[in-house]
């Protein structure tokens, strides 16, 4: 029988360590490193390996250089910080309102941001490169306070969420159909690019706001994750073992919510990234702990990114795909798949 | 070590200002087995929410050794009390070792995860509770019975001296039922702890519990061993059945029998008014 889990023990610390999970944390990273490698050296010039790490350091032509590190090295980075961000928010939202078919799409504050940047696009006139950016983040954040305020009612059960957030979504989208009845020819191309999801903006003035948001959040979340282990158990079972369970659940939804906001801040709200990231992880992890699921929803989102800015730029010739389409098509067969189960296991479940 | 006392104290508990308890005092007896019973909405699982600290009362107070339970950390209160709700829910896959290490989270901190005393409390309630073999498992897969004794054995985990169950056994056939209330008896004669279940079946309740509290309308009607306090008067003053009680052949504790089932012959009139 194969060791699961090891207690790891030394001068105060004390942990037990998934060796599952860290082996799919590993694999993840790997293929990660692979994707990343691959995007910054293909693309309209192919840049060789050896190239792409001279060009990294400073070393190699100038235009290569530029290329690399002005263009696809953020974009890469970007890539790799909305995935995990999206990754980590979607698993919090499903453990959050104990439904595994949940995420910030569905929710409200995807469409909050999009409702934001869209009236920014359109209604916005000529502004700075950060503007439309910051539209989304403060459309996220205000759905994500709209959403924690009306669903609030002596506490905040998880039906409420997702049944409040279903409401936000569909006033929002509504908003959203409306502001594109107003625009003009260029702004709702711009407006359907940023909508589907699209690396084609990304640059360091993604990165470092990314970089930092997720270096603080990361760990926090990671913190939370014991609290949100018990509120998995339910509210009565959660109070009984000593959380504080409204707590807790303001906390966890205000990074989710954060999370959320910055990854669609720099990326537009790429479809599924959020929803199927936890659920690859909860498979291949074979775990239902957050202490696990949250590494691995962030590697995963990262990973699915990633690869799907490589398939779109070079799997359809010259048309750049953008993201956000890749990743529907990658989602999309999932749900069948959850619905043949669904059926199969009928309604006893 | 004393055992640990819980009381309440003239409490009144109300759901948007209508009153389900009134005014009631509670002394739990510290080492027994104290069963609550009564008819369908008189405020027993109210109650024991309360005692529990998973409702505040909206007068009176809840007292853990003496002191009121609202004002104690949560954290303390959940390393000396413990309670399992009606129907728990759990994530869908968990396994049962994973849900009864989840017991150990009031004695754990952000970097104390897994000390040597969470690992043996962990394996000492997967022993007692006999799950230690059904560790590895799926908590779905498990009958009633085995999903049950895992959620006990989440609760002994928690290592906490009083235990309070909302109606352990009510969807479990007879068997389950019987295994959970034993294990509960072994805990309390074996462990010393004190266990307050609400039990929906006064039969059930006058075989295993030292002390029956029966409630009627928000109020204890009476309380006391089943012994002493379970007759046919009660029966019908609580539940509003008539009852014969006679001495149980096997515990010789109380056991009631409703007493006139309705007969078998179907009434004329009623089969004509239904088709």
């Amino acid at each position: 029988m194969t060791v699961r889990r090891v207690s790891v023990r030394m001068r105060g610390l004390s942990l037990r360590v998934d060796l599952r999970v860290l082996a799919v944390l590993g694999i993840l990273g790997a293929l990660t490193l692979v994707a990343f490698t691959l995007n910054v050296g293909r693309g309209e010039f192919a840049i060789a390996p050896p190239d792409v790490l001279a060009a990294l350091v400073g070393g190699g032509d100038e235009s290569t250089r530029f290329i690399v590190q002005d263009l696809r090295l953020p974009r890469a980075l970007t890539a790799i910080l909305v995935g995990a961000a999206l990754g980590i928010a979607g698993a919090i939202f499903q453990d959050l309102a104990r439904n595994a078919l949940v995420s910030p799409d569905v929710i409200g504050i995807s469409w909050g941001a999009s409702l934001a940047a869209i009236s920014m696009i359109v209604f916005g006139g000529a502004s700075g490169v950060l503007t439309i950016p910051l539209a989304a983040l403060g459309g996220a954040l205000g759905a994500g306070v709209l959403l924690y305020g009306l669903a609030w009612r002596g506490g905040v059960q998880g039906y409420r969420l997702v049944l409040i957030g279903i409401g936000l979504t569909t006033v929002f989208s509504a908003g959203v159909s409306y502001v594109l009845t107003q625009a003009v020819f260029i702004e709702l191309q711009r407006a359907y690019v940023w909508l589907v999801g699209s690396l084609n903006d990304a640059g360091w003035e993604h990165v470092w706001p990314l970089s930092a948001t997720l270096a603080v959040l990361l760990p926090l979340a990671l913190a939370l994750g014991r609290q949100l282990e018990t509120l998995q158990l339910g509210d009565d079972v959660a109070r009984a073992l000593g959380a504080n369970v409204e707590r807790a659940r303001l906390a966890l939804l205000a990074v989710a919510i954060v999370l959320t906001g910055v990854a669609v801040s720099a990326a537009g709200p790429i479809a599924f990234v959020a929803f199927f990231a936890p659920h690859i992880a909860r498979r291949v992890s074979d775990t239902v702990s957050p202490s696990g699921v949250l590494p691995v929803a962030a590697a995963t989102g990262a990973f699915m990114v990633l690869g799907a800015d490589l398939a779109g730029r070079l799997l359809f010739g010259a048309t750049h795909m953008p993201v956000g389409i890749i990743t529907s098509i990658i989602a999309a067969p999932y749900f069948l798949y959850l619905l043949q189960r669904a059926n199969r296991i009928g309604a006893t479940g | 070590m004393t055992a640990p006392s819980l009381r309440a104290d003239a409490v009144t508990l109300a759901y948007d200002e209508h009153a389900v308890v009134h005014d009631l005092e509670l002394d739990v007896p510290p080492g027994q087995i104290t069963a609550v019973v009564g008819a369908n909405g008189c405020g027993k699982s109210t109650l024991l929410r309360a005692l529990a600290r998973l409702m505040r009362p909206s007068a009176g107070s809840v007292l853990l050794d003496g002191a009121s339970i609202a004002g104690l950390p949560t954290k303390e209160v959940a390393q000396r009390l413990g309670i399992l709700p009606q129907s728990p829910v759990a994530p869908e896959g968990i396994v049962v070792e994973d849900l009864v290490a989840r017991g150990r989270y009031p004695h754990q901190k952000l970097f104390r995860q897994w000390s040597h005393e969470d690992e043996a409390a962990v394996e000492a309630a997967l022993d007692v509770t006999r799950m230690a073999e059904l560790r590895s498992r799926p908590l779905d897969g498990l009958s009633g019975g085995q999903r049950q004794r895992a959620w006990i054995a989440m609760a002994l985990a928690q290592q906490t001296d009083i235990m309070l169950l909302d109606e352990p056994t009510t969807f479990l056939d007879l068997a389950h039922q019987i295994e959970v209330l034993d294990l509960l008896a072994d805990l309390v004669a074996g462990h010393g702890r004190t266990v307050v279940m609400v039990l929906h079946d006064i039969n059930q309740a006058c075989r295993y519990a030292d002390y029956v509290v029966a409630m009627r309308d928000g109020r204890v009607h009476a309380a006391g061993a089943p012994g002493d306090v379970v007759d046919a008067t009660l029966v019908m003053e609580v539940f509003g059945v008539q009852a014969r009680v006679i001495e149980d052949p096997v515990t010789g504790t109380p056991l009631c029998l409703a007493a006139k089932p309705r007969p078998r012959s179907a009434d004329p009139a009623l089969t004509r008014r239904l088709t």
